[in-house]
């Protein structure tokens, strides 16, 4: 599916990245520890996590993430944002928790 | 690529926000020069984690990395405390970060492992008191070169 449809499914506000949302991914994972990310992802264009730090876009970034979504209606600051233009990551925003966040993802198709 | 290329650079261990800056640009530099995509992301998870693990542990160091027809070298250096027991740390879940660093997403024993995993040879050189250098090598894909 397009990111723009990802963004759609969890009602969730597009903070960085509008002109990349026609990118199609096919599989996600939830993560808060980054070591897992960098451990156990293999190619998951989507992250949804509940940590905002820099290290998250990083994280993004060196492991061909396409698109980040923060759970819980959190939101990066501004240096993220701009961290995330520059690396063409998109940023999302939702208000679902991790779990259900995932849920709704996963029964639309995206593994 | 013909000529072995060497960059050097120096982690900050006094800024959590700017570690991964070494890293990134390891990985502009070998997209940049044509080097595969599996080979990339091994090589930017190595650096990654060692560049966290000098800013968590170390107070930071120095990181030299060397590109040739083989493969990426990378040479990570700091004056920290060293670690006691190289087989204890190299376990899975293994730590001794300081409580506030799982906030950040790491500290979770996962680093040295992560290092291993993604590396075909690690060697650690390590003294307590005196700090710890891990050389890291990833080799390219044999048949299909560099891609370059």
């Amino acid at each position: 599916m397009k990111i723009s449809e990802v963004a759609e499914i969890l009602n969730a506000e597009t903070l960085s990245g509008e002109e990349l949302m026609d990118r199609e991914v096919n599989s996600a994972c939830g993560a808060d520890l980054m070591s897992d990310v960098l451990a156990f992802v293999t190619d998951q264009p989507v992250l949804l996590t509940g940590l905002v730090n820099p290290q998250v876009i990083r994280t993004a970034f060196l492991m061909d993430i396409k698109c980040i979504t923060f759970v819980r209606g959190k939101k990066p600051d501004g240096e993220m944002t701009a961290l995330a233009k520059k690396n063409g990551v998109v940023l999302l925003s939702t208000q679902f928790t991790m779990y259900k966040a995932c849920g709704l993802l996963y029964s639309k198709g995206l593994e | 690529m013909s000529a072995a290329i060497h960059l050097s650079y120096k982690v900050d261990g006094s800024d959590f926000t700017g570690a991964g800056t070494a890293s990134a640009a390891i990985k502009r530099i070998l997209r940049e020069i044509g080097v595969d995509m599996d080979t990339i992301r091994r090589c930017a998870i190595c650096m990654y984690e060692g560049e966290i693990n000098m800013v968590i542990h170390a107070n930071g160091g120095t990181a030299d990395v060397y590109i040739d027809t083989e493969g990426v070298k990378m040479v990570l250096k700091d004056n920290g405390p060293g670690i006691a027991d190289v087989e204890q740390a190299m376990q899975e879940g293994f730590s001794t970060a300081k409580e506030g660093v799982r906030d950040l997403g790491f500290g979770a024993g996962m680093g040295l492992p992560n290092m291993k995993k993604y590396s075909d040879e690690m060697l650690i050189d390590t003294e307590v008191g005196k700090g710890t250098k891990v050389t890291l090598i990833v080799r390219f894909p044999k048949g299909g070169g560099d891609g370059a």
